[in-house]
């Protein structure tokens, strides 16, 4: 359950930032190759923020798909998971998309 | 538009289409990045959600750079044998030229401390409750207990879980993921995170072989999809087939 130390650290972030006012919405962008699931990172959000100036905000998560570069074909392909293997048959490939982890932007006031 | 009155003006200005007359605005239309929705200012953060952990983490990288300490992170489930593999590594490598010490990571107890410190080594128990890996955070005060001399090894015992840890960087040189012949093959399938950020994968109980189904050539080739890269060493840890190159890759990381 790492969702929860990372809800903390994102709740953390937000909450210094917000110097006080209270926070309406958070938007995190959490890519689908980073083994953080969403549905826990919302029920992590409501018990972290409890007692804080985020309590009661929403959080918004945006998931960017995995994407991928090859460096044989050139060609850039989807990548539902973490198996780097091109259609052409080259594992000689680079994530470009999917690894997100980041704190977007928050709304307050 | 204006989020508080619904106009498209500047301050003075009014008229827009929320409101059908023209009105005062005590409100600063200047503010940066204002919600077009309703009240409220939009702040732009852009920042890594582990950043903090990332920043710990290089300052450990740092302390541990200036004593020409080797910090080396063990992750694996539980039961693959981590602290069998520490226990005879601190009884194999102490009185060699390296120091060793130990940084124990469990959600209770100090059980494995006391195995390490049997076999000779230094250790700091780190016991992280409800949580599920260490943190750079963490570590920082292991570090700081521990003590270790110039020019030692730390080997950290991640808590046993394939999932979590891989999130935490410690600051560490090195990251082993360990698995056991007794687990299933396609482990580095079902738990890519892992094995896509390890540095090195440890087959142990290879001694336990002939009793199961365990293919590691095809283990090795799922490890291998998720990180072409990835070194890999056959060892048991009860029987000691296999631990020098364990430990010539350990000598390599100084």
């Amino acid at each position: 359950m790492h969702e929860l130390s990372i809800t903390q650290s994102i709740v953390d972030a937000v909450c210094e930032q917000a110097a006080g006012r209270p926070v309406r919405t958070v938007l995190v962008r959490v890519g689908i190759l980073t083994a953080v699931v969403p549905d826990s990172l919302r029920f992590c959000f409501d018990l972290t923020t409890a007692g804080t100036v985020a309590e009661g905000a929403q959080l918004e998560i945006d998931q960017p798909p995995g994407t991928a570069h090859c460096r044989a074909c050139e060609k850039d392909f989807a990548l539902p998971d973490l198996v780097l293997l091109c259609p052409c048959g080259s594992a000689d490939v680079a994530v470009t998309s999917g690894q997100e982890l980041q704190i977007v932007s928050m709304r307050v006031g | 538009m204006c989020g508080t009155c619904g106009c498209h003006g500047g301050p003075g200005e009014g008229g827009g289409p929320g409101l059908a007359v023209p009105h005062a605005h005590p409100h600063d239309h200047d503010q940066v990045g204002e919600s077009p929705s309703g009240a409220g200012e939009t702040i732009t953060l852009e920042q890594r959600v582990l950043g903090k952990n990332e920043e710990l983490a290089d300052r450990n990288r740092a302390w541990l750079a200036r004593r020409s300490v080797v910090a080396v992170n063990l992750m694996s489930s539980p039961g693959a044998g981590k602290t069998t593999l520490l226990e005879r590594t601190v009884r194999d490598l102490t009185g060699r030229d390296r120091p060793v010490a130990v940084i124990e990571g469990d959600q209770e107890t100090a059980l494995d401390a006391e195995r390490i410190r049997r076999a000779g080594g230094s250790v700091v128990q780190v016991n992280t409750g409800a949580g599920c890996h260490l943190d750079a955070e963490m570590v920082e005060g292991a570090l700081t207990a521990l003590d270790p001399d110039t020019g030692s090894l730390v080997l950290v015992e991640n808590v046993g879980n394939l999932v979590c840890p891989a999130l935490f960087d410690l600051g560490e040189r090195s990251r082993v993921v360990i698995i056991s012949v007794t687990e299933g093959t396609d482990k580095p399938l079902k738990y890519p995170y892992m094995f896509a950020v390890a540095d090195l994968v440890i087959i142990n109980k290879v001694d336990l072989l002939p009793y199961v189904d365990f293919d590691p050539d095809q283990c090795v080739a799922y490890a291998r999809s998720v990180n072409p890269g990835l070194r890999v060493l056959t060892l048991s840890a009860t029987t000691g087939e296999g631990l020098d190159a364990w430990y010539e890759w350990l000598e390599g990381r100084a």
